[in-house]
């Protein structure tokens, strides 16, 4: 007897409820998961990448500038005598999945990568607190043998740089991101140095107006890994987005605008006044 | 005891039925579309978000729309980005409603077949920033679906967007905003 008594009074409330969700706005919101987006403004955040990819059949041309010592005074015009560039691109074969490559005047060198976004941050249906990324590089120095009377092994001009790019966006403004890192180089220059070479990577970005951002990034080589003179790179940029184009502005230590290169040959020391300015412009093109 | 009991729930529930019952006809939809176009000598700009939720009342000709900024789709995956990041600003002002009413209700007949025109008017909110809006909607009735049409411009300052000098001109300061979406009579 009681459960009829129940079930009327749920018929009458449910009939009730419906009554009051007229006004539309007040019904709950269907589930869905809500992606996060736009955690950096491009996929550098300053030397190093960032977990942004390029959208399916976009290609974001890249063109990178690092200029000599600010400690060259005016005599080199605070380095910009000096100059090493890269010129290369990001391609979307889908959202997820960019392949990329790029020459540099360093060790005239030749880079290419493969970068896959496996995981988004989410909320809604789906809770994931991060975004994640893997990429791997591989590099290409085609500068002359220093020896070329002895045998020379096309794998010594090889270096690879495998990472794994995981960052949050913690709120609007701010995002960070850790990229631990493995560099492997087919030769060094003596046993007594390692061949591969594990560092950690800081990337945090402050939204300072919707299209200007502060970023900051470091990688921390593990120590007895490197030869004594060499140093962790340190870079502070901004980020300017002026809607197809974005133009990263920043000061560092390294020369190089590759992984293997600012990772493990940085020698320039910030304490010294060794800092360089550098730029770099991404425009994107739509297929 | 019980007896009494059982016929006061019947009476209650009879009642509330009678109730809604007649409070009711309301159409609605959760996938009504949004298109929004903005023409420059520079560059063409449309999106379009198919799932918008509205629903309007027979009776009082009440209407109301509430839109997610997100939920808006370009064909360019940049712009989409720059919509929501930098114009819309998406994360603190993730959704857009309107709410009014259809002025000539009584000359829409849902239970006959036809086409229909009426005013429409109410308040659209945008970015916390409410503004008078008015047009007239074209409605087809058929087969107890009701499609309702309507179009009209808005200028994106007046709902502080704001343009930066270098792009203002691939941006119009008359967006037309173009809305179709098809009721149903709500059952529940």
């Amino acid at each position: 007897m009681n459960k009829i008594l129940i079930l009327l009074f749920l018929i009458a409330t449910s009939r009730l409820c419906v009554a009051q969700d007229l006004d539309l706005l007040d019904e709950p919101e269907v589930k869905t998961t809500d992606y996060t987006t736009a955690t950096f403004k491009t996929n550098r955040v300053v030397n190093g990448h960032s977990i942004e990819t390029v959208a399916k059949n976009e290609f974001d041309f890249k063109i990178s500038h690092r200029f000599g010592f600010l400690s060259g005074g005016p005599y080199d015009m605070f380095g910009l005598d000096q100059a090493t560039m890269r010129i290369g691109g990001d391609y979307g074969i889908t959202d997820n999945l960019n392949v990329g490559l790029g020459r540099s005047t360093v060790d005239k060198t030749y880079d290419g990568f493969v970068k896959y976004k496996f995981l988004k941050q989410s909320t809604g249906v789906t809770n994931m607190p991060v975004t994640a990324t893997w990429i791997s590089h591989m590099g290409i120095t085609t500068l002359k043998w220093p020896q070329p009377d002895r045998k020379n092994y096309f794998s010594s001009r090889l270096h690879y740089t495998h990472q794994l790019l995981i960052a949050r966006k913690i709120t609007e403004g701010l995002s960070i991101q850790l990229s631990p890192t493995v560099v492997h180089k087919n030769i060094v220059d003596s046993t007594k140095f390692k061949n591969d070479i594990f560092s950690l990577g800081l990337g945090v970005r402050q939204k300072l107006t919707t299209r200007t951002t502060l970023n900051l990034e470091c990688y921390y080589v593990l120590p007895n890994q490197l030869e004594a003179d060499k140093t962790n790179v340190l870079s502070v940029g901004f980020d300017i987005e002026t809607g197809g184009h974005v133009f990263q502005l920043f000061f560092t230590n390294s020369s190089g605008p590759f992984e293997k290169a600012f990772i493990t040959d940085t020698k320039a020391k910030w304490l010294d006044g060794n800092i360089r300015f550098g730029f770099n412009i991404a425009r994107v093109f739509n297929f | 005891m019980n007896k009494i009991i059982i016929l006061f729930a019947a009476i209650v529930t009879l009642g509330f039925m009678a109730f809604t019952n007649h409070s009711g006809g309301v159409y609605k939809t959760n996938t009504g579309n949004i298109n929004f176009f903005s023409h420059t000598a520079v560059e063409d700009i449309a999106a379009d978000n198919h799932k918008v939720k509205t629903a309007f009342e027979n009776k009082t000709g009440k209407l109301q729309f509430s839109v997610l900024i997100k939920d808006f789709e370009f064909p360019k995956a940049l712009m989409q980005e720059h919509f929501n990041e930098n114009y819309m600003e998406s994360t603190t002002y993730p959704k857009s409603t309107f709410t009014g009413t259809i002025d000539k209700m009584s000359a829409v007949n849902l239970a006959k077949d036809g086409t229909y025109k009426s005013t429409i008017s109410g308040k659209l909110t945008m970015k916390d920033v409410t503004k008078d809006v008015s047009t007239i909607a074209t409605f087809v009735v058929k087969g107890g679906v009701v499609n309702a049409k309507a179009s009209f411009t808005i200028n994106p300052t007046d709902y502080h967007i704001a343009i930066p000098k270098t792009v203002a001109p691939k941006i119009s300061n008359e967006i037309k905003i173009s809305v179709d979406a098809d009721y149903t009579h709500d059952t529940k």
